[in-house]
C-alpha cells in the first residue's frame, strides 16, 4: 500500500468534487422544471403535446447520453447559423454543453416517474380540494404536485444518482471533473486500481449522502406515517 | 464541393459510410451481447450468494452490487483498461518481453459492461427468485423431484419468467453503456461515427445517424423482449 500516493490522489480528486457536484445539481434543477413541463404535456390529453413528449422521451431514453453530449457539443458547431448566433457563447463551453445534455436526458427520465406519481394522487383528493372551492391552479400547486411529489421521490432518488454518476461523461468533453481528473491520473502513473478506489470511494459518498438526504425528505414529507410524538404524560390522579 | 448529404453517408457510394457504419453496428451488439450474457452469469450467483449464502458470501455480494450501482460505469471501463494494460505489461515484463503492451479494447468493455451490469442483474435474479411462491418448489419436492431437476424444471424457468422484464431493462442500460467503450478505441458505433465525423468535418450528421442506429436497435430489441415475455407468461392467468 502506497499511503502518501493514495492521500495525493484523494486531495487532486476532492478538489474536482465542487465541479461534479455543480453539474449534477445544475442538471437535476434545470432537468426538473423541464420534466414537469413533459409530464404535464403527456397528460394535458391535447395530442400535439402528448406526441410531442412522447417522441422527446422515446428518443432521449432511447440513444446514449454519450451520443447526446457529442451531438450537443460538436454536432452542433457543423453549422454556421450557430456559430454565429447569440448562442454560440454557451454552446461552445464544454460545461454549458454537458449541463444541456445531462438536463435533456434526465427530464426525460424523470417526466415519466413524475407522470407516475401525477397519476398516483388519489382523485378524491382532488375532489375535496375543489370542493373547498380552491382553483385549479391552488389545488395543482397545493394538493397535486406535494402529493405527487412525494409519491415520485423513491423512484426520483434512482434518477438522481444516475445522474451523478452520470456527470463522469463530462470528462469525455475536456471537463476535469472526478472522473476526468482520474483518468489524467491513470494515464499518467498507470496505476488504475489505486486511483479507482480512491474515485470510487468519493462517488459513493456522494451517492450515500444523496440518499441519506432523499431518505430525510421522504421523512418530512411524509408525517401521516410516523408514530404521533409523544404527549407530554398527564398525572393520571389530575384527569379526574 | 458539394457536401454530401445524410443519405450519401449512410450510403456505400463513394462519399458512402455504410459498410464501416454497419460493422460498428455489429460490434456495438456484440459488445452489449457480450457485456449482458457476462452480467447474466454474475447475476445468477450474486442472486444465489445473496439468497442461499452464509453471511460472509452474503456480506461479499452486498458490497459488490452496493459498490457497482454507485459509482459510475466510465471508472470501470478506466479500471479495465488501464489496469489490464499495467497487468498484461507486468506479466510481459516477467517474460522478457520489451514495453508496454495494451489490453483489448473489446475484452475491456465488455467485462466493464458485464461487471456493473452484474450488479443490477444480480438484484433483478434475486427480486424474481424472491416472487416464485414456496408452495410450487414444495410440489416439485412433494413429487419426488431430485434438487437438480427441481431446478432444472420449475425454479428457473419460474424465474426467469418473473426475471425478464428487469432483464429488458438491464439490456437497455446495457446497450447503451457499450457506447461508452469507445474510449477504449475500440471501433464500435459512436467511435466509427467519431471517426466519420473527423474526417468530413460533419458530426452533427455522423451523430444524428448513431443516436437513430441506437433507437433503432433498442426498439427492435424491446419488441423481442416483449415477445419473450408474453411466452414466458403464456401460463398465467390474467384477470
Amino acid at each position: 500500500m502506497d499511503l502518501p500516493f493514495l492521500y495525493e490522489t484523494f486531495l487532486s480528486l476532492v478538489a474536482a468534487v465542487p465541479l461534479t457536484l455543480q453539474l449534477a445539481a445544475s442538471a437535476i434543477v434545470l432537468g426538473a422544471f423541464l420534466a414537469l413541463g413533459l409530464a404535464l404535456c403527456r397528460l394535458s390529453g391535447i395530442l400535439p403535446l402528448d406526441w410531442f413528449a412522447r417522441t422527446y422521451i422515446f428518443v432521449f431514453r432511447g440513444t446514449p447520453l454519450l451520443v447526446q453530449i457529442f451531438l450537443i457539443y460538436y454536432g452542433l458547431g457543423q453549422f454556421r447559423e450557430v456559430r454565429q448566433s447569440m448562442f454560440w457563447v454557451v454552446l461552445r463551453d464544454p460545461y454549458w454543453c454537458a449541463v444541456i445534455a445531462l438536463m435533456l436526458n434526465t427530464a426525460a427520465y424523470s417526466a415519466e416517474i413524475i407522470r407516475g406519481g401525477l397519476l398516483s394522487v388519489p382523485f378524491g383528493q382532488i375532489e375535496a380540494a375543489r370542493a373547498c372551492g380552491m382553483s385549479r391552479l391552488m389545488t395543482f400547486r397545493r394538493i397535486t404536485l406535494p402529493l405527487a411529489i412525494r409519491q415520485a421521490l423513491p423512484g426520483y432518488s434512482n434518477e438522481m444518482i444516475s445522474m451523478v454518476k452520470a456527470t463522469s461523461l463530462a470528462s469525455i468533453i475536456t471537463i476535469m471533473e472526478v472522473t476526468g481528473v482520474a483518468a489524467k491520473i491513470i494515464s499518467e502513473t498507470y496505476r488504475a486500481i489505486e486511483v479507482f478506489v480512491v474515485a470510487g470511494a468519493i462517488y459513493l459518498a456522494i451517492n450515500f449522502i444523496l440518499t441519506r438526504l432523499v431518505a430525510l425528505a421522504e421523512y418530512q414529507l411524509s408525517p401521516h406515517l410516523r408514530q404521533p410524538a409523544a404527549l407530554p404524560s398527564t398525572p393520571t390522579g389530575a384527569a379526574r | 464541393m458539394n457536401q454530401p448529404t445524410i443519405l450519401d453517408l449512410i450510403g456505400t457510394g463513394p462519399n458512402g459510410w455504410g459498410m464501416a457504419l454497419a460493422a460498428a453496428t455489429v460490434m456495438t451488439i456484440l459488445i452489449a451481447v457480450a457485456g449482458f450474457a457476462i452480467g447474466a452469469v454474475i447475476g445468477v450467483f450474486g442472486a444465489w450468494a445473496k439468497v442461499s449464502g452464509g453471511p460472509v458470501t452474503r456480506g461479499i455480494a452486498g458490497f459488490y452490487t452496493t459498490v457497482l450501482r454507485g459509482i459510475p460505469d466510465l471508472l470501470v471501463i478506466y479500471l479495465f483498461y488501464f489496469g489490464g494494460s499495467a497487468a498484461v505489461t507486468a506479466i510481459g515484463r516477467l517474460f522478457g518481453a520489451e514495453g508496454f503492451i495494451g489490453f483489448p479494447g473489446f475484452l475491456a468493455g465488455a467485462l466493464a459492461v458485464g461487471i456493473t451490469s452484474g450488479a443490477q442483474q444480480t438484484e433483478v435474479f434475486r427480486g424474481a427468485f424472491k416472487a416464485v411462491h414456496p408452495g410450487e418448489l414444495e410440489a416439485a419436492t412433494a413429487c419426488g423431484m431430485s434438487r437438480s431437476l427441481r431446478f432444472r424444471r420449475i425454479l428457473a424457468p419460474l424465474t426467469l419468467r418473473h426475471a425478464i422484464p428487469g432483464m429488458g431493462n438491464v439490456w437497455q442500460v446495457v446497450l447503451k453503456e457499450s457506447a461508452l467503450v469507445s474510449v477504449t478505441g475500440v471501433v464500435e458505433l459512436l467511435r466509427q461515427s467519431q471517426i466519420g465525423a473527423g474526417s468530413t468535418g460533419l458530426p452533427f450528421d455522423f451523430y444524428v445517424i448513431a443516436a437513430a442506429i441506437y433507437l433503432a436497435i433498442s426498439t427492435v430489441s424491446g419488441g423481442l423482449l416483449q415477445l419473450g415475455e408474453k411466452r414466458f407468461t403464456r401460463g398465467v392467468r390474467r384477470g
